[in-house]
């Protein structure tokens, strides 16, 4: 008797060291990357010259490098990419299935709509792209729940439904940014596969407060959410008010991917890929939720570093992301294929 | 080869579909209303009386005249490739068994476009038989890699399985084309077709380019349609009606191959016109292969030349591109195909 509780007690400290031990690796390894995000460009600084900046001090040509093209990027990245990569891998838990993302199912599509109306043909401030991109984005997903709603639920008929929303929504921006008068190809790259470039500080504040704001609240549901995981039934006969959580969290997660994407445009495969990665180094019985936001942060700075320097052409983060997160993709797909998950 | 494969003693007894004489005279008027509805609008919009005049009297001299001659181009184009767009459509859900596929579900125009845009980036490549060989076998790999990936596993080729395949691959190789593109942006806009597809800057010479190779592959698709008749009531019934499955499916595939990668080689990736044109012929004249493949034709030829007038109208004074009109309204076919299916079918 004691040893199977010492097995398992021995089991949870395990994965608890193990949880604790990946999140913070995975922190560290966000903060280099932010750290080169401000060291690296056409002109490179010494670590003093940016901690002065950062501070406050005035230095010729290292303020204006950093204060307005290095830090707005790198705090986009940042923010944006934990935003999608937490909202990827809660809807993963949510749904039970890593290919229900708000990419995939055409939430982040939704939010660029309103977003891209906002911005190029209304020429609205911030917080009316804000509010805009987040009734836009819960629509959507009203949308795809009235639209889904059988008799029994399927997963297969809601991806399904979610790709054809996502193709018309596609159709709607090439539309709005075909008839907007400044069409340019390299604006319209951020509404296609998203982009970091020309990020700028006033648009940062909504996203910032957002994530901040709805991060903690979905760390608290978290513990529901692992419950989810294991089934409608088992989660509510452990006392968890499944609906409840459900819409908290989706509005919560919806509110994240729709700030984030107006301001970056939908980063391809971030959503998609952060959830699987984190619940492959986490393992299980712990929620995904903060380890997914944070490969979320490395996969959009890395690929943004990689987008910047890694050739002679500056590609936009979004190509690289939709590169590296493809195969992998379809790497998942054959698993879950062979598994018969479908 | 006909022989081995075609069921032309019709074991069935199917009579011609009931509303097929009413469908098609339909079907033909659109078809008429399209092309003048083609002829007529654009950034300058041509009165009726004006259109008839130049039509039928040849020595009016007038800048109508060349507009209209310009569309008149751009239409036969549009009628042509929606036609090849419906039989691809057809052939590829009679060959998968399955009401979703569509070459653009399947990720297969976006295959034959990374290919004539990596052809043109790194072989140089720049005639239009070129385009049309390296995009078929763009479209030829794809296919056979989403065929394989969505056939893993227990139950098949199932709708679900084939739409993720289809969509991962495709959006794999679409950021592979952003890739190719972005660095050559001074030949962007030349490219940009193989983005997003489009029906403008055509030319007579490119017509006549593709022809044969539509011919040859629309013939492929009426010589098959009566045996994939007997394939849509199932692979051992098929074989027991004296159907070689195997022999059937790779050479019906081919000519929805050839046809996608045609078209894309010369007007870029255009989505969602075979599923939108299938479905709404299979409505009305059921799923007779014999006689949906030549409607289909028919059907996805009005579709596109109509997406075509539209995003001319939506774009004045440029235009939108015909594949994002396309996108928008066969969409929605998809999601009611899911809304209406049984769950144990995806």
């Amino acid at each position: 008797m004691n040893t199977t509780i010492n097995t398992i007690m021995s089991g949870r400290r395990k994965r608890r060291r193990r949880y604790v031990l990946i999140t913070t690796i995975l922190s560290i390894i966000s903060l280099v990357l932010c750290g080169l995000m401000l060291y690296l460009g056409n002109t490179i600084y010494t670590v003093e010259q940016i901690v002065r900046v950062l501070t406050g001090e005035q230095i010729k040509g290292a303020s204006f490098a950093i204060e307005t093209i290095r830090l707005p990027r790198m705090l986009a990245g940042l923010f944006a990419g934990f935003a999608f990569g937490l909202a990827g891998s809660v809807f993963q838990t949510m749904l039970r299935n890593p290919l229900a993302n708000p990419n995939v199912l055409g939430i982040t599509s939704g939010s660029s709509v309103a977003a891209v109306f906002c911005i190029v043909i209304l020429h609205s401030n911030e917080f009316v792209i804000f509010i805009a991109s987040v009734i836009a984005g819960l629509a959507t997903v009203t949308v795809l729940y009235l639209l889904s709603i059988r008799k029994s639920f399927s997963l297969g008929r809601l991806i399904l439904i979610g790709i054809g929303l996502d193709a018309m929504l596609g159709s709607v921006i090439a539309y709005l940014l075909r008839i907007s008068s400044e069409y340019d190809i390299s604006k319209a790259y951020r509404w296609l596969s998203g982009s970091l470039n020309g990020a700028q500080m006033e648009e940062l504040p909504p996203l910032i407060i957002t994530v901040v704001l709805c991060t903690p609240i979905i760390i608290l549901l978290g513990k529901h959410l692992s419950m989810l995981e294991l089934g409608e039934q088992a989660a509510t006969s452990l006392g968890v008010h499944t609906d409840k959580t459900r819409i908290a969290l989706i509005l919560g997660t919806v509110c994240m991917i729709a700030v984030a994407t107006a301001t970056t445009g939908p980063i391809a495969f971030v959503a998609f890929l952060a959830g699987p990665i984190a619940s492959r180094l986490v393992g299980i019985g712990y929620s995904t939720a903060v380890p997914g936001g944070l490969v979320g942060v490395i996969l959009v700075l890395a690929s943004d570093l990689i987008g910047q320097f890694a050739f002679e052409t500056k590609f936009p983060v979004g190509v690289i992301t939709g590169i590296l997160g493809a195969p992998y993709l379809i790497y998942l797909l054959i698993r879950m294929n062979r598994k018969g998950d479908f | 080869m006909s022989k081995s494969l075609s069921l032309n003693e019709k074991p069935y007894g199917s009579p011609t579909p009931k509303h097929f004489t009413i469908v098609l005279i339909l079907c033909l008027l659109a078809l008429g209303l399209c092309v003048l509805a083609s002829l007529a609008f654009g950034s300058r919009i041509i009165g009726f009386k004006e259109l008839m005049d130049v039509l039928f009297n040849t020595s009016a001299d007038s800048y109508d005249s060349d507009v209209i001659k310009q569309r008149m181009t751009r239409t036969v184009f549009s009628l042509l490739c929606g036609g090849a767009l419906g039989i691809a459509g057809a052939l590829m859900q009679a060959v998968t068994r399955n009401p979703i596929a569509d070459p653009s579900i399947l990720g297969v125009n976006t295959g034959a476009s990374l290919f004539v845009v990596g052809g043109i980036a790194f072989f140089n490549i720049g005639t239009a038989n070129e385009f049309i060989l390296m995009a078929c076998i763009g479209a030829a790999i794809t296919a056979v890699f989403v065929l394989g990936v969505g056939s893993l596993g227990r139950g098949g080729p199932t709708p679900i399985k084939l739409v993720l395949a289809g969509a991962a691959t495709s959006a794999a190789l679409s950021s592979l084309v952003s890739a190719i593109m972005i660095p050559r942006s001074n030949v962007l806009d030349q490219v940009r077709r193989w983005q997003v597809g489009s029906v403008g800057g055509s030319s007579w010479s490119d017509i006549a380019t593709f022809s044969p190779f539509l011919l040859i592959a629309i013939l492929i698709a009426f010589l098959t349609a009566p045996a994939l008749n007997a394939l849509a009531l199932g692979d051992e019934t098929a074989t027991g009606l004296g159907v070689r499955t195997g022999v059937l499916r790779l050479i019906a595939s081919f000519a929805a191959v050839v046809l996608c990668g045609t078209i894309t080689a010369l007007a870029g990736p255009i989505g969602f016109v075979g599923l939108l044109a299938t479905h709404l012929i299979r409505l009305m004249i059921g799923p007779d292969q014999r006689y949906l493949i030549p409607m289909s034709a028919l059907a996805g030829a009005i579709v596109l030349t109509v997406s075509d007038v539209i995003g001319r109208i939506l774009g004045r004074p440029g235009e939108l591109e015909v594949a994002v009109v396309t996108a928008f309204v066969g969409a929605p076919i998809l999601i009611l195909l899911a809304m209406k299916s049984k769950v144990r079918t995806l």
